[in-house]
């Protein structure tokens, strides 16, 4: 792939509570305007990994650069979208005002922010409910406000956490599909998963066990490195090889 | 402004959850209606029996205010005693009067008693005796039990519902993953607290002008001041509420354990309120009560209701008020940096 300037990097980054490590000596690249899968089981510190980039953790040791400055950094939160593992929303409050909320948090207001939202929401194809209590959405449903959140502030870099969970394939399909268009747009997408088939739509894939980083590289190079057919052989031998 | 997107959020929450903004608003005037119907309702009449006491004398006695009940012999007396039919009774030993008391409930002996030692024999002594003339300095001869009590039960209300309400609305924020979801957004630490106090505070003027425009105007409760200085005292009461339910919230894990803090904050403040005499309190606990800002609300608002007073009796309570939630609203920012460092 060409290569662009680098937008997120994670530099010798360690996160222990107590005697549990959970993040060891981390060192990524991430460039501009990928899509960047974390793969790995559920525990492997994903979660904690993606929360260093957005400010709300900071490493036991290490640091982490964002657009070339140090996280966690106020100026840059403008500049970041996230959608955490839960769904972060105001259950009594309908989808439009949880919408209105979130993007006069980020300033938007008046016509701008109508329009932002009717935009987004026709993105996760939830126009049909913007009026509709968010506690009468199912459970994919809110997934896609989640995410609709998310991008209402038309953000530089994403962090999706886990943002296909609970959404059937035709739904997943498209929500793809609106990544790969935010990606012609110069977003840069980081999205943690531990479905497998979603790592071959990623540019470029991060395997992470036990807090560890095992591999980095496009899908195609981690088939090949390892001599097999599928993510889910090569990473059998990444987390093998490492025994 | 971000502040008054999280206050416009708050104040949609409150409005949409139509069952605790009533429970904000009907509980307190229920209980304020119940406490009114209970204390001023109508003195006790006890009931006294005599026994074996000369019909001469009885018919002298100005019996008024009790019910009595004649008995031949002593047995019968207190046979009725012991089943509850009479409070106490008189009879003569050696010509001298004695009194026998029921005695297990001890408001019930307590009006027994006062009825018997008042001057028993009418016309006696009376005539020429000197009425005496009693004025008041607060209050009147009117003011019952229920106006001294009022003003701490409505500042104890708005602390109570304020509290729970705003410390379990922050828990869920906590648990939801919506107070992530918030710091992972530009809302700076203290926009988050101070969206929080507008929320609320506007919420909290409208209900405690409605609780006490009630307790004043139906109810009839006693108020000698202004009703701008009791809409300030419960103000700053529910802003303290306020802070400390949300500052409290971080400590519990769910709904149930909030609550939990409720024998432990909430009600021991009403002891050290002035609903009870605090200079009969044991010395070992008294010293609790200006740590507890009920104590200073319900000094103020007693010294507004029931005694007129205005501005310069009452700024040290609201400095006290205010002091209390500068104090919390600065812990809770402090707080915050659990979940973000910037």
């Amino acid at each position: 792939m060409e290569q662009s300037n680098i937008c997120v990097s994670i530099r010798h980054v360690s996160k222990s509570y107590k005697k549990h490590h959970v993040l060891q000596n981390i060192n990524l690249d991430i460039f501009e305007g990928e899509i960047f899968g974390l793969l790995g089981p559920s525990g492997a510190g994903k979660t904690t990994l993606v929360k260093q980039l957005t400010g709300l953790d900071t490493p036991t040791s290490g640091e982490s650069y964002v657009f070339q400055k140090k996280m966690p950094s106020l100026q840059l939160i403008n500049s970041i979208g996230y959608m955490a593992q839960s769904d972060a929303l105001y259950e009594d409050l309908s989808a439009k005002e949880n919408l209105q909320f979130f993007s006069s948090l980020y300033g938007l207001k008046g016509e701008q922010q109508t329009r932002r939202i009717a935009e987004v929401m026709e993105l996760v194809q939830l126009t049909d409910a913007l009026n509709k209590l968010v506690s009468n959405y199912s459970g994919g449903m809110k997934r896609r406000l989640s995410l609709a959140i998310a991008l209402l502030h038309e953000p530089k870099i994403l962090i999706l956490d886990e943002p296909t969970v609970g959404i059937d394939p035709v739904l997943r399909k498209s929500i793809w599909e609106a990544f790969y268009e935010l990606k012609q747009n110069g977003t840069t997408i980081i999205v943690t998963t531990h479905v497998m088939d979603e790592a071959d739509k990623c540019d470029r894939l991060g395997l992470i066990r036990d807090g560890q980083l095992i591999a980095v590289g496009t899908p195609d190079e981690l088939k090949e490195a390892t001599n097999s057919s599928t993510i889910e052989e090569a990473f059998l031998v990444y987390g093998g090889a490492k025994k | 402004m971000r502040v008054f997107a999280l206050t416009i959020r708050i104040l949609r929450q409150i409005v949409r959850d139509k069952r605790t903004m009533g429970l904000l608003i009907v509980a307190p005037i229920l209980v304020l209606t119940m406490l009114h119907l209970v204390f001023n309702g109508e003195e006790y009449t006890p009931k006294i029996g005599f026994v074996d006491v000369p019909d001469t004398i009885v018919d002298q006695m100005d019996v008024d205010g009790a019910a009595i009940t004649k008995y031949s012999d002593e047995k019968s007396a207190q046979a009725d005693l012991g089943e509850q039919i009479i409070d106490g009774y008189v009879y003569f030993e050696n010509n001298a009067p004695a009194i026998v008391l029921e005695g297990s409930d001890p408001s019930v002996a307590g009006a027994t008693m006062k009825w018997l030692q008042q001057p028993m024999l009418s016309g006696q002594e009376n005539s020429n005796a000197p009425t005496l003339k009693i004025d008041y300095l607060h209050g009147s001869s009117e003011m019952g039990m229920f106006d001294y009590f009022g003003p701490v039960l409505l500042g104890f209300f708005v602390f109570f519902f304020v509290f729970l309400i705003a410390g379990v609305s922050f828990l869920r924020e906590r648990t939801t993953g919506t107070l992530e979801r918030l710091l992972a957004s530009p809302l700076r630490k203290w926009e988050i607290v101070m969206g929080y106090v507008l929320g609320f505070g506007i919420f909290t003027m409208i209900q405690s002008t409605i609780i006490a425009a009630y307790a004043i105007y139906v109810l009839g409760m006693m108020m000698d001041g202004a009703f701008g200085y009791v809409l300030l005292i419960t103000l700053l009461l529910a802003l303290t509420a306020l802070t400390l339910g949300i500052l409290l919230s971080s400590f519990a894990n769910n709904e149930l354990q909030m609550m939990q803090f409720i024998p432990i904050i909430v009600i021991p403040q009403i002891f050290f309120s002035g609903l009870f005499n605090l200079e009969t309190i044991s010395e070992w606990l008294s010293w609790i009560g200006p740590f507890t800002p009920l104590y200073y609300a319900a000094d103020a608002l007693r010294d507004i209701m029931v005694r007129g007073y205005g501005w310069s009796a009452i700024y040290m309570d609201i400095l006290a008020l205010v002091g209390f939630s500068l104090l919390f609203i600065a812990i809770n920012i402090l707080a915050l940096r659990k979940y973000r460092k910037i």
